[in-house]
């Protein structure tokens, strides 16, 4: 029974890490530029959602707060695309990273600003209630977290692999110059993935914030993160989730029979091996560079 | 504007581009030297940190800026550094001329080990695999704790040569000329790597690893090299900061150092080893700045001292933000800009910096 319940809540934690590994590969997928705020932008809509809804700040209802939220991040992930982004049009992937990770500078800034620094935690009516399940007791947050994760990944997969749009941002990946001439409004279509992973931050955020308590440093779960969608392919949705899910599982479980010490090494140590052997991730869709 | 006529081969390799150039390179030399004589003792611990930073910075350089290869874990050989250094007096009583060498070598040795495995990662797979490693190695240190002490961190020894001991708070000074002495040589061992045929098939590797192999260079061979002597440089550099701050622990070289430190030379100037000494002051005496506008504005509104926790990396984002859009080549690239612009009044155009479009393909193939 213990191991079940190690089980559910590395699971909860792995789908969070998921989300935002979904957040980095679907910027990757769609515009090859890796997007290191990631995890910054889950603390800002994770922020932003608990500036919405507690009671010390707007105190709105948290069903209203949510889509607002969502739409909040959504728009900033555009901005951030069609007024910075953009411009590094052309210039190196290195280029693109260190500018996402200034940019993360400047978010922790701004909610260190304006929600301090102090840890908070986001008054949630998913919080504190418990789901009995033939003798285990799982808590309500992390089930929804499963919940929400899984559909949401779906959703994803089906939206690139079905839909028009999904299909535009997939082609204008694959060669900018090829789509520009079938018509893909390229600029446009990376900015709207911008947005996408936005939403998908705003939402790994306000699932994380619900599960326990936030400050501006909460960003730098984004590199746990990008270690999980590089171990799962960094070109692979599913493989997102499954490198999230991975290193959610390996913490509490090495962190029970190995120590923490050695805990705080594994997912690292995964990510290296992975690299090393593997360098594609496990779901990966590369066969060889082209030149 | 400057003619210059060369008159034999070597003057294309030649240390100095022609005779003011040199002259305005020594008198920085020479005010570096009288720096002591002409700030105050908190102003000269900053510029001693300053060239910590710099020496740090000009380890990176060597990697991202002239071989290419992006490092987001650098502080792990920072570590290496400062570690083996205190090791190596405390235990074998080693003297601080012998230890700091040593601290590099193994320095550089860690940075063979990491580049060996590596050599296939590119780009930012590379970054990401030294982003791990930076992370593994801040807690590898609580692990090794026997001999590094932990969390609870471990002491440096005051520096003792020729009978003078150097402590940062005793004879900054002192600490200061000898650390000012350690970058001009690892500064001049740098400008002489980069005119050697190994510092020219580090920029092969790096415009184009293709055309560098048809070249005839072992590509495998020179990133490891790159790796060991970026490392190495490093290594020194955290041997210094040891000795600078005295105590460290594994919180002094975790992540956001390896991230300061690549972000520090992008402000400087990427490929420009001016750039991590441009970078290092942007780092160091940023702060500094901060806190005198602050001043002066709270002097002008007539508020109390209000302070903003975490302003220093908000700011420094910001600025970082404004270079990668507006001037990819840092700030060293901006002074040159300038300094051509004067140099050929009135012919100077605005495309002469231009950097050709690349349009990004893709690494998948299906």
């Amino acid at each position: 029974m213990d191991a079940l319940q190690l089980l559910v809540s590395g699971l909860a934690n792995g789908c969070v890490y998921g989300l935002i590994a979904m957040g980095f590969v679907l910027i990757y997928k769609a515009t090859e530029a890796v997007n290191f705020a990631q995890g910054d932008m889950m603390m800002l809509g994770a922020f932003v959602a608990l500036g919405l809804t507690n009671e010390h700040y707007a105190h709105l209802p948290f069903v209203v707060a949510v889509p607002l939220t969502i739409l909040i991040m959504a728009a900033v992930g555009y901005l951030m695309d069609a007024v910075l982004l953009r411009r590094t049009f052309g210039q190196s992937q290195i280029a693109v990273v260190i500018l996402t990770i200034a940019i993360g500078f400047v978010f922790r800034f701004v909610a260190g600003v304006i929600w301090g620094h102090e840890p908070q935690s986001l008054e949630s009516p998913l919080a504190g209630r418990d789901i009995r399940f033939g003798g285990v007791v799982l808590g309500l947050d992390e089930v929804f977290v499963i919940v929400v994760t899984i559909a949401l990944t779906v959703g994803m997969y089906f939206f690139f692999a079905r839909t028009k749009m999904g299909v535009a941002m997939q082609a204008s990946s694959q060669n900018q110059m090829a789509a520009y001439y079938m018509g893909i409004p390229v600029k446009r279509v990376h900015s709207l993935v911008w947005a996408l992973s936005g939403a998908v931050a705003a939402i790994a955020g306000i699932l994380f914030a619900s599960k326990g308590s936030i400050d501006p440093a909460t960003g730098f779960l984004g590199i746990k993160a990008f270690a999980a969608a590089v171990i799962g392919g960094l070109g692979s949705l599913p493989g997102a989730l499954l490198g999230g899910i991975i290193i959610g599982l390996v913490e509490p479980f090495s962190a029970r029979y190995l120590g923490g010490d050695l805990a705080r090494l594994m997912p690292y140590l995964i990510l290296v091996l992975i690299l090393v052997f593997r360098p594609h991730g496990i779901l990966s869709q590369v066969q060889a560079k082209k030149v | 504007m400057r003619i210059i006529f060369k008159k034999s081969y070597d003057a294309d390799i030649g240390l100095f581009k022609h005779g003011f150039h040199a002259f305005w390179y020594m008198l920085l030399l020479v005010i570096a030297i009288a720096l002591p004589y002409l700030v105050g003792e908190f102003l000269l611990g900053e510029f001693t940190s300053m060239l910590i930073w710099a020496v740090a910075g000009m380890g990176l350089m060597l990697l991202v800026g002239h071989t290419g290869q992006a490092s987001l874990g650098h502080a792990a050989f920072l570590a290496v550094g400062a570690y083996t250094n205190v090791l190596f007096m405390e235990n074998w009583g080693l003297p601080f001329l012998l230890s700091m060498p040593l601290a590099g070598l193994c320095a550089a040795f860690a940075g063979m080990l990491i580049a060996i495995p590596t050599t296939k990662l590119h780009g930012i797979y590379l970054a990401i695999a030294t982003m791990a490693i930076g992370i593994l190695s801040e807690s590898i240190i609580v692990i090794l704790e026997p001999w590094t002490g932990g969390v609870s961190g471990i002491f440096a020894p005051d520096i003792e040569l020729f009978g003078i001991s150097f402590n940062r708070y005793a004879n900054i000074t002192g600490m200061y000329w000898l650390y000012l002495a350690i970058t001009v040589l690892i500064l001049i061992g740098y400008r002489n790597i980069l005119r050697s045929p190994l510092g020219r098939s580090f920029a092969a590797v790096r415009d184009s690893e293709i055309s560098a192999q048809a070249m005839g260079v072992n590509i495998a061979r020179t990133r490891t090299l790159a790796f060991a002597i970026s490392c190495g440089i490093t290594g020194v550099a955290g041997a210094m900061m040891g000795h600078f701050s005295g105590v460290f622990n594994n919180e002094t070289f975790n992540i956001v150092i390896s991230i300061t430190l690549l972000l520090m030379i992008v402000v400087g100037g990427i490929g420009f080893i001016q750039g991590a000494f441009m970078g290092a002051i942007v780092i160091v005496f940023l702060p500094q700045a901060i806190s005198f506008v602050r001043d002066i504005i709270n002097g002008m509104t007539g508020g109390s001292s209000m302070t903003i926790p975490g302003l220093e990396s908000g700011v420094f984002g910001a600025i970082l933000v404004a270079v990668i859009l507006f001037e990819p080549n840092g700030l060293w690239g901006r002074w040159l800009k300038i300094r051509t612009y004067f140099e050929l009044f009135p012919f100077y155009r605005r495309d002469m910096f231009r950097r050709q479009k690349s349009y990004l393909k893709t690494e998948r193939m299906r």
